[in-house]
């Protein structure tokens, strides 16, 4: 599979959209079975797992969520909250086919809004793809806010 | 007519089961509260941990004071209030750094010792003609003079006068004994940033919410049931159970799980869930953790620490430590309906990284704001913060397994469900609401 620039950052955009469109299932389907979501609570931080961190999670936790989000008791999705991502265009950082190693880094807003309250959130995500079965798949995305350690309100969906 | 006019009239708030809104959405109730109740309780600020070496300092508010905590240069650990004494500049707003020596101010340079006396002020022949030697300004950095550091846990009280730390705490202490105890060296070491989550509701709503065992099956349905539904279908594949499934999936227990676990009261509105056996009991050991444990402590005594698994203990009136599992949790009142949630970690010293690495795992699944668990938990406490709200009804109720004749011994027992410490609670509200800072008010 020969994959250009264009494809890397188009697979980042779609997958934005997806999340604006709350089209989770397909969403999941994006990650490989050992996919991790990470987005770190200090600044740089480099430690996964023995320091504390917003979210790093694995597919288990990632479906949970998702599921979550639709049950009949979720009452802090009752109503249901929106989001939207404003993406600067992304940049490829690395392109190595014969290792299975593609980097993308993409500058972001993102609105998440419930009931009256409207959240802005900015950062930086970064995403870590491999081909899998002739498919770009997500092996980690990571996000970090530009205000990571400050005090948060609910984030409930996904950046 | 304001509470202001008539401090006292606040205790006609509370009944011995039943609390008035007032207490949750007044201002001038939070008002009293930071003035009388957070003067006169011992607040906890920090841990020894965070300021090793001579000079570091760790800066956060005990109720609405800036203040910070500081190793000087003969190791003690003092807590200044954070500001210069002459034109009110706070002096560090890092939240953790050092110093050196001394603290510098930013806009006129005056200079102050770690104990926060003062140094230097640049020209100083400009003080020579006025009344300096009377004034504020001269007597440096106000330290905080009650300050006790019990294990590395460091906590100030800002009145002069009224309770002893012992006697605040009593037997309480035990809590924070065993999280100490279950490292093998008898050790903790605070790691990394706490999570910071803010809430639109009282304070009072985050605490009582530590001892409410009648509220997980329902309010945690949605999260920690849907991670079992998963599990048990994957299960199925031939998987050993992830830390994630055993740090959540207890929240779904059900009310006799919750019924047995039990809730201890102590005196001055401390208590915990836990008193048998809790969430927290059934956590694999993978990694020799058991084995060096009783290494270290002998076998006897090793399981009399492991065995003992405390659910949440809260400590009167913000503060809230969770011994199994090595987290803390600090509810700070910014305003009646704004509390700033902070939750701390902790590496038991000498163990295996299995431990810390579930210690922070639980942190960002269960108390982060983007945890599954919390969303649905700050959802229902906003929820009565607007509720409250209501002019018809204007009451809280807290009558669920109550008896009468609470609170007299030193320590009591109760079945888990009961709101017996949220009584606890309200009743030492009443106690250092009004105590010792009646007369003087808020201190200059």
């Amino acid at each position: 599979m020969n994959l250009t620039e264009i494809d890397l950052v188009d697979f980042v955009i779609r997958e934005a959209r997806m999340l604006d469109e709350q089209q989770y299932e397909e969403w999941l389907e994006l990650f490989t079975e050992d996919g991790f979501y990470w987005m770190p609570l200090e600044f740089g931080q480099t430690e996964e797992k023995l320091t504390t961190s917003l979210m790093y999670e694995d597919l288990l936790l990632l479906k949970s969520r998702v599921q979550r989000l639709s049950g009949k008791r979720t009452y802090s999705q009752l109503p249901k909250s929106r989001c939207q991502h404003l993406l600067q265009t992304p940049t490829v950082d690395k392109i190595d086919a014969p290792n299975n190693d593609y980097r993308v880094f993409t500058p972001f807003h993102y609105v998440e809004s419930r009931n009256d309250e409207k959240e802005l959130y900015a950062g930086w995500m970064k995403h870590s793809l491999i081909v899998e079965d002739e498919r770009l798949k997500i092996k980690l995305k990571r996000v970090d806010l530009v205000n990571c350690d400050s005090p948060h309100r609910n984030i409930q969906l996904f950046i | 007519m304001s509470y202001l006019d008539n401090p006292s009239s606040v205790l006609s708030l509370v009944t011995d089961d039943e609390a008035h809104r007032d207490v949750y959405i007044a201002e001038d109730v939070f008002e009293l509260e930071m003035n009388h109740l957070f003067r006169n309780t011992w607040i906890y600020v920090g841990h020894a941990s965070q300021i090793p070496n001579k000079g570091d300092y760790y800066s956060t508010k005990i109720s609405d004071q800036p203040v910070l905590m500081v190793r000087h240069t003969d190791e003690t650990i003092h807590v200044l209030y954070n500001r210069c004494a002459h034109r009110g500049t706070k002096l560090v707003t890092d939240i953790h750094g050092n110093t050196g020596k001394t603290f510098r101010c930013p806009y006129h340079a005056w200079t102050y010792r770690t104990d926060g006396t003062l140094l230097g002020v640049p020209v100083r022949d400009g003080y020579e003609d006025v009344s300096f030697g009377n004034s504020c300004a001269s007597k440096g950095m106000t330290s905080v003079s009650n300050v006790c550091v019990y294990r590395e846990f460091v906590f100030a009280k800002l009145q002069d006068g009224g309770i002893e730390f012992e006697e605040f705490f009593g037997d309480s202490l035990s809590s924070i004994d065993n999280m100490i105890d279950r490292s093998p060296e008898g050790r903790l070491e605070v790691v990394g940033n706490p999570l910071r989550y803010m809430h639109h509701c009282n304070w009072k709503m985050l605490v009582e919410n530590q001892t409410d065992s009648f509220h997980p099956m329902v309010v945690h349905e949605s999260s920690a049931g849907v991670v079992k539904e998963i599990w048990e279908d994957m299960k199925q594949h031939g998987n050993a159970t992830p830390m994630a499934v055993e740090c959540i999936v207890p929240f779904t227990s059900s009310y006799s799980f919750y019924e047995k676990m039990g809730i201890r009261t102590w005196q001055n509105g401390h208590g915990h869930t836990g008193v048998h056996f809790s969430i927290h009991s059934d956590y694999a050991d993978t990694s020799g953790y058991v084995d060096q444990m009783k290494e270290a402590y002998g076998k006897e005594r090793a399981e009399e620490i492991l065995n003992e698994n405390r659910h949440n203990t809260v400590y009167f009136p913000n503060l809230m430590v969770k011994g199994p599992i090595q987290t803390l949790r600090l509810f700070k009142p910014l305003a009646a309906d704004r509390t700033l949630v902070e939750s701390w970690i902790f590496r038991l010293v000498g163990a295996p990284d299995m431990l810390l690495e579930r210690t922070a795992m639980y942190n960002r699944l269960i108390n982060a704001p983007t945890s599954i668990v919390g969303h649905d938990d700050t959802e229902v406490y906003e929820r009565a913060q607007e509720g409250l709200h209501c002019t018809n009804n204007q009451w809280m109720n807290f009558q669920r397994h109550y008896f009468g004749e609470e609170g007299v011994a030193p320590m009591e027992e109760f079945p888990g469900t009961t709101e017996a410490q949220m009584r606890n609670q309200f009743r030492a509200w009443k106690k250092f609401m009004h105590s010792v800072s009646d007369q003087s008010g808020v201190q200059a």
